[in-house]
């Protein structure tokens, strides 16, 4: 159990040491490996270079949520609906190699190795507290690049307002999508300033690796202002659209899940609370913060908005 | 009596009673080796809940299986199996209480006053109270034929308990609609016997009474 006081020492100093450590040796090891050509030599650079932003992350005074409770507590319902099934199961996705389309309403649309979109756009880390709509949440090292860079790379159009995110589809890879149990594939959307925001990433890894294939390797969206479901993981497509698009939950259960889906203590799930959380690793619940406390950056996106309404 | 009755009737019960605790037993050495994932007491509640409802299940199935079977040495042990029900549900109950809201009871009342499926959930358990406290031979021999009446809420507190765990899941709803399916099969059983002896009674002769309380045990 953890029991936070005033007089905590920040717990930055510790498990930053702690990861700062993990990563180089892992950086180490990887070298290795790298040089075999197996793992893709600029996220190890990146790697590296992506430390200096980590300092001022949002959620560094946050304890990190272990690796091991990280790769096998998750919500991947294409690899089954236990929290246990991705970890188990996700060993069947082939995540190289692995490419994103992007098209839509953009002036430079194309088929995007992620190889190369890594190579483009080094990652960094950012440690990112994750929310998740059943009223848990945790706390990731994510290594990953800013959505907005892309976005402006393939120039969106005048008409561009939205951006739709796919998962893969393949039940031969993904054996939960042998039964329908949402409308596959996954689909997400943002609105387009909720995507240019820097907050908003697509990650390629998580505590100095590679992503594992129950996080949604190889390649995922992390949006840290909304429940987890919007971060929709394995994208293959990324289209601009101008009408916004209907994303899976709320294609399943529209007075539910809602298109902004924005972490708010004020506005209860149907079903439960949403006012409190609990920390995987901690005992009592937590308070859920507005924005899940990135109000300071993301709020002015949402000003004059009825978040009632927009759920 | 055949030696194999004889070992049934002496052993029988001790081996139901440790099949109900297996578990149990299973979830405290889990939690003592620290297999119980991320979220350990939302598993803890889980398992528990599963339990109380499978074990409700089996208890009601005693009946229809001793009439199709004509197997009646069944009935011996449903007294027994409805306590073990009844004790995965207070372990739910107290999971929920102790280990998930630490005894926070604004938002416990908050819980069961507003969220339908811990509503019904908790109406659910709070049902099964009276049935536990009369499963005793003197409250049977007490409440005579009204006993069979009260115990009937074990229906209810079933159907309750389907619900709740179909309320609670986002989108897989397999598992609950399945002990759904196998709560409405008992149900089906019980009133084509009800109809079929009432169709007998109206067209033969005077028909026996009621048929005699199953005190089980």
């Amino acid at each position: 159990m953890l029991i936070r006081g005033a007089a905590d020492i920040p717990s930055r100093e510790i498990t930053d040491e702690a990861l700062y450590r993990d990563r180089r040796a892992f950086i180490r090891r990887a070298a290795g490996i790298a040089a075999a050509g197996l793992v893709a030599p600029s996220l190890l650079a990146a790697c590296d270079r992506g430390r200096s932003t980590a300092a001022d992350s949002p959620a560094s005074d946050d304890p990190l949520t272990p690796f091991e409770d990280v790769t096998t507590y998750n919500n991947f319902y294409e690899f089954g609906t236990g929290k246990g099934d991705p970890a188990k199961h996700a060993g069947s996705l082939r995540v190289r190699p692995w490419t994103v389309t992007i098209e839509g309403e953009v002036g430079k649309p194309g088929v995007y190795d992620v190889d190369e979109l890594i190579r483009l756009f080094p990652p960094e880390e950012r440690v990112y507290r994750l929310r998740c709509v059943e009223a848990w949440s945790m706390v990731i090292p994510w290594l990953g690049f800013p959505l907005g860079r892309l976005l402006t790379h393939v120039e969106p159009t005048g008409r561009a307002r939205f951006v739709e995110f796919t998962t893969l589809y393949d039940p031969e890879q993904m054996p939960g999508q042998k039964r329908r149990v949402l409308d596959w594939p996954y689909v997400e959307g943002l609105r387009l300033d909720e995507a240019m925001h820097p907050l908003a990433i697509l990650s390629v890894g998580l505590y100095g690796r590679m992503l594992l294939p129950q996080n949604g390797a190889p390649i995922r969206l992390v949006v840290p202002w909304k429940y987890g479901f919007k971060s929709i993981k394995s994208i293959v497509r990324i289209r601009l659209v101008s009408r916004q698009p209907v994303n899976s939950w709320q294609a399943a259960t529209p007075n539910e899940y809602g298109f902004y889906a924005n972490v708010n203590p004020a506005v209860d799930h149907p079903r439960w609370s949403q006012k409190r959380e609990r920390r995987l690793g901690e005992f009592r619940h937590r308070p859920t913060l507005l924005f899940n406390g990135y109000a300071d950056q993301v709020g002015p996106l949402y000003a004059g908005m009825d978040l009632r309404r927009n759920f | 009596m055949r030696p194999s009755a004889e070992v049934v009737r002496r052993l029988g019960k001790p081996a139901v009673f440790l099949a109900a605790l297996l578990p149990a037993l299973l979830l405290v050495t889990d939690t003592l080796r620290d297999r119980l994932g991320a979220n350990p007491i939302e598993a803890i509640t889980h398992r528990t809940g599963w339990w109380a409802l499978s074990l409700l299940l089996v208890t009601l199935a005693v009946t229809p299986l001793r009439r199709i079977t004509g197997w009646n040495g069944v009935a011996r042990y449903r007294r027994m199996l409805g306590l073990f029900a009844f004790t995965y549900a207070t372990l739910h109950f107290l999971t929920y209480l102790v280990l998930d809201q630490f005894f926070a009871w604004s938002f416990i009342v908050e819980d069961v006053l507003e969220r339908p499926y811990i509503t019904v959930g908790f109406t659910s358990f709070v049902l099964l109270i009276p049935l536990a406290v009369t499963s005793t031979r003197g409250w049977i021999r007490r409440l005579g034929a009204r006993w069979q009446r009260l115990h009937r809420l074990a229906y209810v507190a079933a159907a309750g308990g389907v619900l709740h765990f179909l309320w609670l899941v986002k989108a897989d709803t397999r598992e609950p609609v399945l002990f759904g399916i196998a709560l409405v099969t008992l149900l089906v059983l019980r009133l084509r016997r009800r109809a079929r002896r009432a169709a007998a009674r109206t067209s033969a002769a005077p028909a026996p009474a009621s048929e005699p309380v199953e005190a089980a045990s």
